[in-house]
């Protein structure tokens, strides 16, 4: 079947994260979800814009998975941006080709949830910290839909990244249904 | 035969080239041997094709190894000569002197007198300048340790050619009609030594001097065959006047070369000499193969085959010896001295030369004539037995047993072919702390690392054995990084039979080899020019003034999309439509590097229009219809701000 979740896992050291790890083997089993390995495809940097353009309109919800490096991601998902999100595809004439779908960060953070408060030393909360994000996807005519955060992903027990392995399961299964991402392709087979 | 003249000639000494070398070239027998056995077929005692003035010819093919020795003088500057003085005075001169009174002995057991004894101790104890240079250029061993000794060696040869010259009138013991001597014989000895110190300087002044402005004069008419007439024309003057004072020409050329190896013309003198030194040492070598005088050799072959194993083993042993004493390790002895143990072309000289002094008989020189001849013709067979026999005995030996301790054959990764490609594999393999094995089949390349601290192994990567002591059933990948189609479309072979679950990485040389090996079964094979052709280009551009991103990016687009479509063509490799698809592919390859100018329009347009998300802000824009609109407005937006 027709896969509708692009899960872009970006992490350069991805065999050493327990906690991306966890969440990877708990969404890879659904059978609507595609993996795509950003590090392991594009290990140069060269990013194959055709092939990630193509992956973009395959599917509807586009997960992008990364540790929260400095408030952000690691730096392949930047220039992955830059390339594929190009004029005449992602905007401009002839663009907003992705309008209307789905975009889901689900990032690890190393510290805790009250850092990222007024009065926790990251001062700001991950929902604006991720504004950039969120941004680029409203310009692309693209829904940001709520993240999904693990904190303290290198501190918490192996039980507990589990346990929030689970959360996110449920929270992509849960997405997965209520967007009604299955409702095109139900069109498509009536039609 | 006679009357057909030059042109026939020539035709049957190309044609006994172009055969006897091609022929022995693809055999493994090198381009030497090729023309000795051309010429001995051509020569008076088989066909007969070439008339019986060969010793003419011989002596203008000569001019094929003065030519030689100026190109190497060339590529060796006076500091780099002055460093070999060691080697040259030292291990030369002993050379010389230990084998001359070895022969010297042997000699006089045959009851001859002491002085005619002394003369063939000397004229033999030369060797074959041009024989050995050619083959050990030929197998890429002049550049080895063994090589520069046996250069050096040979240098001190040729200088010990002229004392042996003045010296050889001193041991007359026959009557002669009229004494024959080299160069003005009406000359005191005084002014001899002065004219040759007179002209050495000369020669050395002018190069210095005169040259430079000659060819920058001769250069700037650019006209490419007046240069290289003009860089024949010293060669030739150099000869001329060497032979006139008696001072082997080959000698003098070598100076000349050596004095203009600084010079800017450098590479033009060799470009326009390579060609002609290379056919007339080949020339040389044919007429040393036809002049072998196969009469004399029939009436007494054992005697003669006596004399020759005799000569080849006393210079053997010397050159052993000395090579020990200088501290060559065993293989670099062992080359060493097989290549130096023959006759030389000096001795056919001196052999005339002594007879018309009185010094030698007829008799005994024609003997000895042939006796030098074989063992030149000998020496290719003895390198090639050197190399393939002893010496792979020699470090397969030693090694083995150290190779069943040291690696237990444990190590994950198993490279075959330590050359200069498998070492770069290697070493970043072994940064991350990998454990590689190393099977190497040039004991030569293998003493090489060793100074370096690194330890390969000998071993024939296509035998099985080889590759099971090398650990092959317990290693998870083979690199084969061996240069050569064959061997490594045999070691794919192997593996995928006897060691499927090794992981095969290979080098290819180019494109067909490459499809030879995954279809032979390897997992990924890298032709070994293009990553260092990308990298070239990527410079290239960059020196074009691109800026390196973009020269970066192209660079690796290129490699990303020529390795893709490797991948693909390899399906249709060997059909019609091969060449087809090749050429599309090509083109579309361009196409993709010419469209891929990142970001030249999308990044300026961009932030150009920030008007069309603040309007887009409050609208749906979900569905088909709003990024339509949004299009459009964006358009208007980019459009303003142009």
């Amino acid at each position: 079947m027709t896969t509708r979740v692009l899960l872009n896992l970006v992490h350069p050291i991805f065999e050493k994260s327990w906690a991306n790890q966890a969440m990877l083997e708990a969404i890879q089993d659904l059978s609507y979800v595609h993996v795509n390995d950003l590090y392991e495809e594009y290990p140069d940097f060269f990013v194959d814009i055709q092939r990630e353009q193509k992956l973009l309109l395959d599917h509807s919800l586009i997960i992008f998975q990364h540790p929260f490096y400095w408030y952000s991601s690691p730096s392949l998902l930047k220039e992955w941006q830059d390339l594929v999100l190009a004029e005449g595809f992602a905007y401009g004439k002839g663009g907003y080709q992705l309008a209307g779908r789905y975009w889901l960060n689900a990032i690890t953070a190393g510290a805790a949830k009250e850092s990222y408060t007024p009065h926790g030393f990251n001062h700001f909360s991950t929902t604006e910290l991720l504004r950039p994000f969120e941004q680029t996807a409203d310009f692309c005519g693209m829904k940001f839909v709520e993240p999904f955060v693990m904190y303290e992903a290198e501190t918490i027990s192996h039980r507990a990244v589990e346990k929030e392995a689970q959360r996110y399961r449920d929270y992509v299964e849960s997405l997965a249904h209520s967007l009604d991402l299955f409702s095109d392709i139900n069109e498509e087979e009536a039609s | 035969m006679e009357e057909a003249g030059f042109l026939y000639q020539a035709f049957v000494f190309l044609a006994a080239a172009v055969i006897g070398v091609s022929i022995a070239k693809h055999v493994g027998l090198g381009s030497v041997l090729g023309y000795l056995i051309a010429g001995i077929i051509i020569g008076p005692f088989a066909l007969g094709l070439v008339g019986h003035d060969v010793d003419d010819i011989m002596h203008f093919a000569e001019f094929g190894v003065v030519m030689m020795l100026f190109l190497i003088g060339l590529e060796l500057q006076p500091k780099k000569l002055w460093n070999m003085r060691m080697p040259i005075l030292g291990l030369g001169g002993l050379q010389v002197l230990v084998t001359t009174l070895l022969l010297m002995l042997l000699s006089l057991a045959f009851e001859m007198h002491w002085k005619m004894a002394l003369a063939i101790g000397m004229i033999l104890a030369l060797s074959s300048t041009a024989i050995v240079l050619q083959t050990l250029t030929e197998k890429d061993l002049l550049r080895t340790d063994a090589g520069k000794s046996a250069f050096a060696v040979l240098l001190f040869q040729d200088m010990a050619v002229i004392p042996m010259l003045t010296l050889l009138p001193l041991l007359a013991t026959l009557p002669v009609e009229t004494s024959v001597s080299v160069g003005h014989t009406e000359l005191e000895e005084w002014q001899q030594a002065t004219l040759v110190f007179a002209v050495i300087s000369g020669i050395i002044l002018t190069g210095r001097y005169l040259i430079r402005p000659l060819f920058n004069w001769i250069a700037r008419t650019g006209l490419r065959e007046i240069f290289i007439a003009t860089s024949l024309l010293l060669v030739l003057s150099i000869t001329i006047a060497m032979e006139k004072i008696g001072i082997s020409p080959a000698l003098g050329a070598f100076l000349a070369g050596v004095v203009l190896a600084e010079s800017e013309y450098r590479h033009e003198l060799e470009v326009g000499l390579v060609t002609f030194k290379s056919l007339l040492l080949g020339l040389f070598f044919i007429t040393v193969g036809a002049s072998i005088n196969f009469e004399i050799l029939m009436q007494s072959p054992w005697v003669i085959l006596l004399l020759m194993t005799a000569l080849i083993v006393i210079k053997l042993l010397v050159l052993m010896l000395l090579a020990r004493q200088f501290k060559m390790s065993l293989i670099e002895n062992f080359v060493f001295s097989f290549a130096l143990a023959q006759g030389g072309e000096f001795a056919f000289v001196l052999f005339i030369f002594a007879v018309q002094n009185g010094v030698l008989t007829d008799e005994i020189v024609s003997l000895l004539t042939v006796v030098v001849a074989l063992s030149m013709a000998l020496t290719p067979v003895l390198l090639i037995i050197c190399q393939k026999i002893i010496v792979p005995k020699l470090s397969f030996g030693k090694e083995r047993r150290e190779f069943d301790n040291v690696d237990d054959g444990d190590t994950p990764v198993i490279v075959a072919g330590y050359g200069r490609f498998g070492q770069i594999v290697s070493r970043i393999l072994r940064s991350q702390g990998f454990d590689t094995t190393l099977l190497e089949y040039d004991a030569v390349q293998i003493d090489l690392v060793k100074k370096f601290g690194t330890k390969a192994y000998y071993g024939d990567v296509t035998n099985e054995e080889v590759l099971r002591v090398a650990g092959a059933d317990v290693a998870k990948m083979i690199v084969i990084a061996v240069g050569n189609q064959e061997k490594s479309l045999k070691v794919i072979e192997l593996c995928r039979k006897h060691f499927p679950h090794l992981k095969i990485y290979s080098r290819a040389k180019g494109r067909r080899e490459a499809f030879e090996q995954k279809k032979a079964g390897a997992d990924f094979v890298m032709r070994e020019t293009l990553g260092s052709a990308v990298i070239l280009g990527r410079e290239a551009l960059m020196g074009l003034g691109y800026r390196k991103y973009q020269a970066h990016r192209t660079a690796t687009a290129f490699y990303h999309y020529d390795s893709q479509h490797l991948e693909d063509l390899a399906e249709v490799w060997g059909d019609k439509q091969y060449v087809l698809k090749a050429a599309e592919r090509a083109e579309m390859l361009e196409e993709v590097l010419k469209a891929d100018q990142r970001g030249s329009k999308a990044m300026r347009q961009a932030w150009n229009s920030p008007v069309t998300y603040e309007e887009e802000e409050s609208e749906d824009s979900t569905t088909e219809d709003s990024s339509v609109e949004k299009k459009e407005i964006d358009n208007k937006g980019s459009q303003e701000s142009l």
